[in-house]
């Protein structure tokens, strides 16, 4: 089987050929099933490449499948080689079979786009790229397949280009994920200078014999590794291109928010997880960093009124959560986190798509309303996906995932309570806007007439991923309740155990304190936007609620931040060098060309006597020269 | 023979001196006739009689009688002098003859600064030349012919009397101009 | 009189090859102009001829043999030219000619 490895990757890219370069002369059909269906095809090969490495896993722990050498150069020699672990095969699971699905509902969905071939070869060299970058088993490989994503993002986020703003977001999206991309190469070359390899498995393997722990240089490795991550996964202070993002169609805010681009940092990290477990630093660094981010994310979804801004902003908390959970060195609790959050949030873009596209592309919930009865299919899966993010206990995958790593938060080595109480809190506000999501969209009078019935090709790919988004938490228990860990059991052959504080109290209690956080923010929205909607009224009239909700609606004015900071001095330094400086050296060389040109060309007057005159004074020149 | 040499000498630069002075052009050309002819004598004075009657046959007979073909062509006469005459003053001529005089002062400086020998003048027959000629020089004797041919091709072609013609550059300009 | 030396023959030549200098220079009549190249032709040749009788070898005349080939064709063609000349600009002033003057640049940077 795993000879076939290549074409996982290889389908959707030959997808992208075919509709990039015959996609204006087919048939939308034939997009349709040549779009979608090369993406399907991937996600039944990694289906089976999947049953096969439970049954019976390989010796070494991956397949690989070396496919030819790509370049060398002195020490440096890069095949394109693909390798599949059970980090990777998660991965390329959720890859490929949410991808899939996202593909199958966007084949109805942008069924009346004048683009529909360039969207789906878009979709398409955006999976190959996301499948790329996780099944590479280096990281030149990795990178590729890195920029790809970025580029794809750019092209699917500025996909309605007629509209300056969303050229505006994906000019944003890309230059923000540049910013992390430029850190992580100039990690990678670190690391090439070190270890004078950038195979994975070796990097791996030789990095604990070349550090110490705690050195500098592999803390500066792991801290530009980590900014790379941060850019892609939309981490602090990395985040604000996100929130702009959702200017592309619904579907590849899906693929983005789920399946690919923001989840690659929290692989990166995954991956190369012997480096930073070298460097304390970054490991601490890593936890704060997502534990501030679940919490600002989080306190920014509370007063959102766009449906997908709320999703975007819910996407950097929960991605937040991985990387807090990466932080404390539960690296398989992240794994599974992304897993389970890959459902439920492909589920809730898909779900808003339905939605917005009923009620005639209105973004604003709170013209929506109503919607239970007259959408039920969309309601009733919505509700599984936001019950999911929400974390109810024990019936949605949401909760198996996230509560793991609220506990590894305190209790793991690297764990404390500050980190702890911000993830609680982001449990709160998590539970508090997804219940604010649901009563403001589903409940109520309804405000906007609902437009045509959504299809049935778009509510299929729905009820698959509710029924995973309540399903899917059960391949792994909490031990404490039910030993039942399939995940985990796979993934330690790839990534370390968590490594836990002495005496700690029962796990129980935690879980208790985290099950009535959740309650407790489901309650709350409950009195604030059903039973008791004075109190809200009291708030809107207070200056002071008012300032909180504008500052947080604006995503804590990390845009006006960054525009004081960086775009007004910039912009300060290319007023003062309006003139430009440096360019007036090279203008200055050429005016100083035809300056002596000019004077030149006075000579060549075209009078036969002057020339003559010139040829003498040459004569007397020379002859002068042989007397002295 | 020195007494030769000095005689000619002497007539070669004066009719020269004359020959560049004078306004009409038939006067000229007569001076410079002279010219040649002391010049020819300075070659027989230097054992070249060969070279001497080349001299007479082809620039004094030759040359000098194509140029006197062109003004009696042109017809330039009385007209021409008088233009030359206003042409010709002072002040145009005195800045390059200054300019000359220095080059000729330092040339005869170069000369006599280096070593000097007496000419032991023998007459080299034309037989000599024309065995250097015909051996040695043979293929410089061809390219000369070439030259020739190229030069009869070219004075043909360019001497052809049609009505005013203009490169095909300089035609673009007049008609823009227009 | 002295037996002359091969610098009082160089001297001649360079007198007379300065005298056609300046023809060329002063005069502004195209005729008169090639005049005064066949002038200072001839006073190249006349150096020739002398280095050749200062070493009693043929060489020297072999090449006023050369210079009289070239000065033929020269003329031939730069009389050609100065018909063409006269028929079109109905002057032989060479100030005229100006043709191949240069225009100068005006493009800015």
């Amino acid at each position: 089987m795993h000879q076939y490895l290549y074409l996982i990757p290889a389908l959707p890219l030959l997808g992208f050929v075919v509709l990039s370069v015959a996609g204006r002369h087919l048939h939308k059909t034939v997009i349709a099933w040549t779009g979608a269906g090369t993406v399907c095809a991937s996600a039944l090969i990694t289906i089976v490449l999947g049953i096969e490495f439970f049954r019976n896993a390989p010796a070494s722990g991956a397949y690989t499948q070396v496919l030819w050498r790509w370049f060398s150069a002195g020490r440096l020699s890069v095949p394109v080689s693909l390798a599949v672990d059970a980090l990777t095969l998660v991965f390329i699971f959720v890859i490929t079979f949410i991808g899939a699905l996202i593909h199958i509902y966007s084949t109805a969905f942008m069924r009346k786009d004048r683009d529909y071939a360039r969207f789906f070869a878009s979709m398409n060299l955006f999976v190959c790229s996301m499948l790329l970058l996780v099944m590479a088993d280096n990281l030149v490989l990795l990178y590729l397949g890195w920029e790809g994503v970025g580029l794809c993002s750019y092209l699917l986020i500025g996909f309605w280009y007629e509209t300056p703003a969303n050229c505006h977001a994906a000019n944003k999206a890309f230059y923000i994920t540049r910013i992390g991309d430029t850190a992580m190469i100039i990690g990678l070359f670190l690391l090439f200078r070190e270890l004078g390899t950038l195979h994975i498995p070796s990097i791996l393997e030789q990095a604990p014999k070349h550090f110490e722990t705690g050195d500098t240089t592999i803390t500066l490795i792991a801290l530009l590794l980590l900014a790379g991550g941060m850019g892609k996964s939309a981490q602090l202070p990395l985040q604000t291109w996100l929130p702009d993002a959702m200017a592309g169609p619904s579907p590849v805010s899906a693929l983005i928010h789920a399946a690919t681009m923001v989840t690659a940092g929290v692989y990166l990290i995954a991956r190369m997880h012997t480096l930073f477990t070298l460097s304390p630093v970054s490991m601490s660094t890593v936890a704060v960093i997502g534990a501030i981010t679940l919490f600002v994310a989080g306190c920014s979804a509370m007063v959102q009124t766009d449906i997908k801004r709320i999703l975007a902003y819910s996407t950097i908390s929960q991605i937040g959560y991985m990387f807090l959970a990466l932080g404390v060195g539960a690296w398989g609790a992240a794994i599974f986190h992304f897993f389970t959050h890959a459902f439920f949030k492909a589920l809730l873009f898909l779900a808003a798509g339905a939605v917005i596209e009923a009620l005639h592309h209105e973004h604003n919930i709170f013209k929506m309303g109503g919607l239970k009865n007259s959408m039920r299919v969309v309601f009733l899966t919505f509700l599984a996906g936001a019950a999911s993010l929400a974390a109810l206990p024990l019936v949605t995958a949401g909760f198996f995932s996230k509560d793991p790593i609220l506990w590894y938060a305190w209790s793991a080595e690297n764990g404390n309570t500050f980190l702890w109480i911000l993830a609680i809190a982001g449990a709160f506000i998590t539970a508090f806007y997804s219940t604010r999501l649901m009563l403001v969209v589903f409940w109520g009078e309804r405000k906007t007439p609902v437009g045509e019935r959504t299809g049935k090709w778009m509510t299929a790919p729905l009820i698959i991923l509710a029924i995973a988004s309540v399903a899917a938490g059960w391949i792994e228990w909490p031990h404490n309740l039910i030993h039942f860990t399939l995940l985990s059991d796979h993934l330690q052959q790839v990534l370390p155990a968590v490594v836990l504080k002495q005496d700690l109290p029962s796990e129980f209690i935690f879980q208790g304190i985290a099950v009535l956080v959740t309650f407790a923010g489901l309650y709350t929205g409950y009195v604030l936007y059903y039973s008791n909607k004075t109190i809200l009224e009291g708030w809107r009239r207070s200056a002071a609620m008012q300032a909180v909700r504008s500052f947080l609606l604006k995503g804590w004015e990390f845009d006006a931040l960054y525009n004081t900071l960086f775009v007004q001095p910039f912009l300060f330094v290319t007023r003062i060098n309006k003139k430009d400086v440096f360019d007036r050296l090279y203008t200055g060389i050429a005016q100083a060309n035809i300056n002596i040109n000019r004077l030149l060309s006075l000579t060549q007057n075209g009078s036969l006597r002057w020339y003559i005159a010139g040829v003498l004074l040459g004569i007397l020149f020379i002859i002068t020269m042989q007397l002295l | 023979m020195n007494l030769l040499f000095y005689i000619s000498s002497f007539v070669a630069v004066a009719a020269t001196i004359l020959a560049i002075t004078r306004f009409h052009p038939v006067h000229a050309l007569l001076y410079l006739v002279v010219s040649f002819l002391a010049a020819a004598l300075i070659f027989l004075s230097l054992g070249s009689p060969f070279i001497a009657v080349m001299e007479v046959i082809v620039y004094a007979g030759a040359i000098i009688v194509l140029f006197i073909f062109v003004v009696m062509m042109l017809n330039l006469g009385k007209d021409t002098a008088l233009q030359e005459k206003n042409w010709l003053r002072p002040k145009v001529w005195i800045g390059p003859s200054l300019l000359v005089l220095i080059l000729l002062v330092e040339m005869i400086v170069l000369l006599l600064t280096a070593e000097d020998t007496a000419m032991h003048v023998t007459v080299v027959d034309p037989r000599n030349v024309s065995l250097a000629l015909f051996g040695e020089y043979i293929i410089a004797l061809e390219l000369a012919g070439f030259l020739l041919m190229a030069g009869i091709v070219g004075a043909a072609h360019i001497g052809k009397q049609k009505k005013k013609q203009l490169h095909r550059f300089l035609q673009a300009e007049v008609m823009e101009s227009v | 009189m002295p037996p002359f030396n091969v610098h009082t023959v160089l001297i001649v030549s360079a007198i007379l090859f300065v005298l056609g200098l300046v023809g060329v220079l002063t005069r502004k009549n195209v005729i008169f102009m090639l005049i005064s190249v066949e002038i200072m032709l001839n006073a190249a040749g006349l150096a020739f001829v002398a280095a050749g009788a200062r070493w009693q070898q043929p060489d020297g005349q072999v090449m006023f043999l050369f210079i009289l080939a070239m000065a033929a064709a020269e003329v031939s063609i730069g009389l050609a030219l100065v018909l063409q000349i006269y028929h079109q600009n109905r002057s032989l002033d060479v100030g005229n000619i100006t043709a191949l003057k240069d225009e100068p640049l005006h493009e800015e940077v």
